[in-house]
């Protein structure tokens, strides 16, 4: 069974039209890149799956988006038990004010779990995941401040990740980080693969075709065109995709 | 000779910038000049009536007596010289007027030329006696002691437990009162107006929809202009009288009637300052939590407000100092007692309404005067250090964010 | 699935109802205490303003007659003191935001004109009469009230103009400077230009502020009772907002005072509500004014 999917979705901001007539399945366990030019309509498409849109005014939705098999926005979905089960990774590291343990553990905080040490024990396993535990093993109480760019954004993917999420949605997970951080954060999107379904939007071509399985193009609130990275990336079969992955725009 | 005028123009212009720049910096000098000038002044100075002097026998050992001391002896609250750190005597006070007890009128005279001689035997003879009289009836080879009677120290004006700057033989100049005043009136309307106003500044920034939103914030903008004086008049006409029914008072002028105007008043500022620090949380912040599945108010209070608990703060900090500072709206409903209060139901008497009030009745240069100038001191450094708590709060914010 | 409900979902909703439900009571609390204290005044005081109220002597020891002085009386302080804080505040901060460079110099003017901004109004009348009636022997004079009020305005109008300035982009600045123009020179006709719309709005502002103002009038200019218009600037005066704190608590006769009481503080609010308004409205116009050119 397909983990996500959307039928005939549309989305509207005020009159504008953001998405139009998105069908579109991602099957669980593989990693899926949405590319296209700004404002082309994938980083709202990929808060759908969360229902980040919500909490903008003035927006609507028409069509299905579906995880598990479940119109998630059908009436009496509790949207903070579905925002639990997707976890999410923004554009610019951005921790909460809080300790590092503390930045891990909210996500289990806020849902209700008091266990003190099911949570140390949650929050030292996550963060050694995403390979951050030798490097700040003797610093949880310090401020999560205090961390460099590119382990931030680890941590707030552990964050992410301590609530055991069955998906993760990443928005251009590595703009604000240098090569190094970048390549780390690669890799651990590679190994996470085998868990979570992993759903990442990235202006970055390259990456795109190191870390996906399967590509999405948008282009002006349009699915241009959606299959196999390597096919996407070698042979597309629409001229707009092979223009923009050439560079001849974006 | 044209770019010359030019150039020369352009550097008037700039010369009047940089005084106008100075002026601002001078006038803060000059504030601080004038009140500390006149204010300290009150030290060190007699609350004793002027010309007058306090004489005691040779043998006397007390060298000096507090105004507060002697207001009680006058009271005949203190009647025993042990009490001044003297020998176990009752002590005998002496006015001028008393001296017909004494002597018949022809003896002192007509002019009361005989005056000086007989005020000599007076004090000589009487051990245990403290007598006050004019200075221009002291006469020369006078065999008594002059004492330091009433002088004004920092112990006696910060320590002194009554203001009544026009008693006499010896005015009262103790800030207790005053400051007890200030302070339960400004907590009582922090205690009321923090917790309605943070409440209000996160429905408005987090809770509200925009419409409500935009209707809401310049009512409450507008409402911090209207003038103290009309809070005031509010408060005289509606407030007290409530009051003095709800609690069935005497008098419906009270701290509570003063804290509850002041509150109001204190709002719009709480408002405004801690709605600007939560609307500042960075949106992918909030956005973070309620992805992990927390709930709006969970993410309002485990994220927005420990992220904006230094704007909250200054803002509390901020709306503190302005009820200190405030003056008319107090003057007017607090009822202005001087006296260092027990509950919030009495009537109560801050600085600024002290310094309202009486400074119209006293005369310049004065003791009086000074002491209302001391009092504007105190309150400047009050604000002084408040302007101090709130930058420093909002620099450390800085360097956390860096 | 785990979407559903469940007893800590169950919860968090609830919790979160109450506490949005006390937040949005309170919330409307707050504005209801704000229109009453509002509508309570003009609702007492609408019915005594009338022409005559506002153009006829005070009569009958205060209990019958207008209050033509006192409006004449706060027009003069307000413009006085304006005449003095409106320039030197506008060039104090022109100086402190174009000319000088971040440092010692440019902290101490601002740390100055912070202190100055957070001391109470009470001081600047102690102030006012140590130096301006007695020292310098203005007397009780509108000259002396004018300059408190107008040291008090001043930071408002730095401040104001100040974030004014700063509102202008840099990118105006350097375009013009890297054409050869002098820093003054840009000042005027570019900086200035498109800060002026919210320099105004500071100053209508400042203007709604001091006109309200009682204690720092109280030694320096106000007269109890004066039923007759100054004629010179050494001249005593009486002015609203102590006018209506003299009514309301030492009037001959506070009962019999009271209408009049009610209409002195509607005149207030009105003076307050209109700086206000014109203050949007010449915002939005000038606005529209620099955008078009």
């Amino acid at each position: 069974m397909n983990k996500l999917e959307s039928k005939q979705v549309n989305f509207y901001y005020g009159s504008s039209h953001a998405l139009k007539d998105i069908n579109l399945a991602i099957e669980a366990n593989t990693v899926t890149a949405l590319i296209g030019p700004s404002g082309c309509g994938k980083s709202t498409y990929l808060r759908l799956f969360n229902r980040m849109n919500d909490l903008i005014s003035d927006t609507r939705l028409t069509g299905e988006v579906i995880i598990d098999g479940v119109n998630i926005y059908k009436k009496g979905i509790n949207v903070d038990n579905l925002r639990k089960m997707t976890g999410m990774v923004f554009q610019k590291p951005n921790p909460f004010p809080k300790s590092i343990f503390e930045n891990v553990a909210y996500g289990l905080r806020v849902n209700g779990i008091t266990d003190k040490k099911f949570i140390e024990e949650r929050v030292e396993t996550t963060i050694k995941q995403v390979v951050l535990w030798d490097e700040v093993k003797d610093k949880l109480k310090k401020s999560a401040f205090e961390l460099s760019g590119g382990q931030q954004q680890r941590l707030c993917i552990a964050r992410a990740m301590a609530i055991q999420p069955s998906v993760i949605l990443m928005d251009e997970p590595t703009s604000a980080l240098d090569p190094i951080s970048t390549s780390k954060v690669e890799e651990l999107i590679h190994e996470l693969k085998t868990k979570y379904t992993i759903v990442i939007v990235t202006h970055n071509m390259q990456q795109a075709a190191r870390v996906s399985d399967h590509t999405a193009f948008f282009y002006l609130g349009e699915l241009v065109e959606y299959g196999v990275t390597k096919q996407i990336f070698t042979n597309p079969n629409v001229e707009r995709t092979q223009n923009y992955i050439t560079g001849r725009f974006g | 000779m044209k770019p010359f005028f030019k150039n020369f123009s352009e550097k008037l212009i700039e010369g009047l910038l940089m005084i106008c720049g100075t002026i601002t910096s001078l006038t803060v000098v000059l504030i601080v000049f004038f009140l500390f000038k006149e204010g300290l002044g009150v030290f060190n100075k007699k609350a004793v009536e002027e010309g007058y002097v306090v004489m005691v026998n040779k043998s006397n050992p007390v060298n000096s007596i507090s105004p507060e001391d002697i207001k009680n002896i006058f009271d005949s609250k203190i009647t025993s010289w042990k009490d001044l750190g003297g020998k176990n005597d009752s002590i005998i006070l002496f006015r001028l007027e008393d001296i017909s007890n004494y002597f018949t009128d022809e003896q002192i005279g007509e002019n009361f030329e005989g005056l000086p001689l007989l005020l000599n035997r007076v004090v000589d003879s009487i051990p245990q006696i403290l007598a006050f009289f004019p200075e221009k009836y002291l006469g020369k080879n006078f065999k008594g002691r002059e004492i330091e009677a009433g002088k004004i120290t920092f112990s006696t004006f910060f320590g002194g437990k009554e203001w009544f700057p026009t008693a006499q033989p010896a005015a009262q100049l103790g800030v207790m009162p005053l400051v007890m005043g200030t302070l339960w009136v400004s907590l009582g309307a922090i205690l009321l107006a923090l917790p309605l106003g943070l409440a209000a500044a996160i429905f408005l920034s987090e809770i509200a929809k925009d419409k409500v939103r935009r209707v809401m914030k310049p009512l409450i903008e507008l409402l911090a202009g209207i003038p103290s004086v009309v809070y005031g008049f509010f408060g005289l006409v509606v407030i007290v009288p409530a009051i003095q029914k709800l609690f069935n008072l005497p008098v419906g002028e009270t701290g509570l009637a003063g804290s509850i105007i002041l509150g109001i008043m204190a709002l719009p500022t709480i408002i405004t300052i801690s709605e600007d620090a939560m609307r500042n949380t960075p949106r992918a912040m909030k956005e973070a939590s309620l992805a992990l599945g927390a709930s709006k108010w969970q993410t309002i209070y485990k994220i927005v407000i420990p992220y904006s608990i230094s704007g909250i703060s200054a803002a509390a900090i901020l709306g503190i100092g302005r009820a200190i500072g405030e003056t008319m709206a107090v003057l007017m409903v607090t009822g202005n007692a001087a006296v260092i209060p027990t509950s919030i139901l009495e009537p109560m008497r801050t600085i600024p309404a002290t310094i309202a009030a009486e400074l119209g009745e006293a005369p310049d240069g004065g003791l009086h005067y000074k002491a209302l100038f001391a009092l504007g001191c105190i309150l400047f450094i009050i604000t002084l250090v408040i302007n101090l708590i709130v930058e420093f709060i909002s620099g450390s914010k800085k360097n956390r964010r860096v | 699935m785990a979407i559903d409900e469940n007893k800590i979902t169950r919860s968090k909703k609830r919790n979160q109802s109450i506490a949005f439900c006390v937040f949005a009571v309170i919330g409307f609390l707050i504005v209801a205490i704000l229109v009453t204290v509002l509508s309570f005044i003009v609702i007492k005081g609408i019915g005594v303003i009338n022409w005559d109220f506002i153009t006829k002597m005070p009569e009958d020891g205060m209990t019958k007659g207008g209050i033509y002085p006192a409006i004449i009386g706060t027009l003069c302080l307000v413009g006085g003191s304006m005449i003095f804080a409106f320039p030197i505040g506008v060039m104090a901060a022109i100086c402190m935001n174009e000319y000088v460079k971040d440092g010692i110099l440019k902290k101490i003017i601002k740390q100055m004109t912070n202190n100055l901004s957070g001391v109470p109004s009470i001081v600047f009348g102690l102030f006012g009469m140590a130096l301006f009636v007695n020292k310098l022997g203005f007397g009780d004079s509108i000259l002396a009230g004018s300059l408190t009020l107008g040291l008090l305005a001043l930071p408002v109008v730095i401040r104001t103009t100040e974030e004014a300035l700063k509102a202008v982009d840099d990118t105006f600045r350097h375009a013009s400077l890297g054409l050869g123009a002098t820093t003054w020179q840009t000042t005027r006709n570019v900086v200035l230009p498109i800060a002026f719309p919210n320099i105004i709005t500071g100053l209508i502002l400042s203007v709604g502020r001091v006109s309200g103002e009682t204690a720092p009038i109280l030694f320096t200019v106000a007269a109890y009772f004066l039923p007759k218009l100054p004629t010179s600037i050494f001249d005593q005066a009486m002015a609203l907002p102590y006018h209506l704190y003299v009514l309301s608590t030492s009037g001959t006769n506070i009962e019999e005072s009271r209408p009049i009481a009610y209409g002195t503080a509607l005149v207030l609010i009105i003076i307050v509500l209109l700086t206000n308004i014109l203050a949007n409205i010449l915002r939005k116009y000038f606005s529209k004014k620099v955008k078009m050119n």
